[in-house]
């Protein structure tokens, strides 16, 4: 058997295909034994709608060219923080259901610190910089997703390096 | 200058993209918002509330002080709501 190829340090997707989990973290460690652990993040369309009231969906907009390039700034950021050997984001578009993925973030380090930390800090950091929208359709009518402010707060506690030496 | 419009902003002013040639004296982003809005009541419902109007030139998020030039792709649009 060919030796698995290596996967490069850094991956971003958007698209609006859905993704295979275990696939892509497989992939996330091909070829690199001197990783020891892979932390991720899944988020997935919550329903919306009231129950019983029909079937809530979810279309996402984005600025093509925008996202990549905020993505890929934002896990190069992660990867100057943490000791990081590769690293994924990817985001999906277009009209969701309940249950279904929207975002997957995968970090991949020596140590579990790193990972964990460094898949908290995308998340938090992507959802307030990386342009996209959502609008909610419940059954009845459309409305567009407000951002929250507990979101601003959780990128806001990133704002120090939590790896440098000076914020501890 | 290339503009882009997106979600709520881009449905109030009933466009997703045009190209716009603005006055000389349109010199950064605040002076583009204050002219656009002049341009018919689709911009100013859409951009009354500047607060929440976000910025993008050339890809990149900028401040409403930030300087213009005629080849410029400006986006305009609401805080953002990826995730999960």
């Amino acid at each position: 058997m060919p030796a698995a190829a290596t996967a490069p340090a850094l991956t971003i997707r958007v698209q609006e295909a859905d993704f295979d989990v275990g696939a892509e973290l497989a992939a996330l460690s091909a070829g690199n034994t001197g990783i020891g652990g892979i932390a991720s993040f899944v988020g997935l369309v919550r329903d919306v709608a009231p129950h019983g009231r029909g079937q809530s969906s979810m279309t996402l907009e984005h600025y093509p060219g925008m996202t990549e390039k905020q993505l890929t700034a934002i896990a190069e950021e992660a990867m100057r923080r943490w000791p990081l050997e590769t690293c994924l984001v990817i985001h999906r578009y277009g009209r969701l259901l309940p249950g279904d993925r929207i975002v997957l973030v995968g970090t991949a380090s020596a140590h579990r610190a790193a990972a964990l930390e460094s898949c908290a800090f995308l998340i938090d950091w992507l959802k307030t910089r990386a342009p996209f929208w959502k609008i909610e359709d419940d059954g009845n009518a459309q409305r567009w997703v407000e951002a929250r402010d507990s979101d601003d707060a959780a990128a806001a506690r990133w704002a120090k390096a939590p790896g440098s030496t000076e914020s501890r | 200058m290339k503009m882009l419009y997106f979600a709520w902003i881009r449905a109030r002013i009933g466009m997703a993209e045009e190209v716009v040639a603005p006055p000389a004296e349109v010199r950064k982003v605040s002076d583009l918002l204050d002219w656009l809005e002049r341009r018919g009541d689709n911009f100013a419902t859409a951009l009354k509330e500047r607060r929440v109007v976000k910025v993008a030139v050339n890809q990149e998020y900028v401040d409403f002080d930030h300087p213009l030039a005629a080849g410029d792709e400006v986006a305009l649009f609401p805080p953002v709501t990826g995730g999960h």
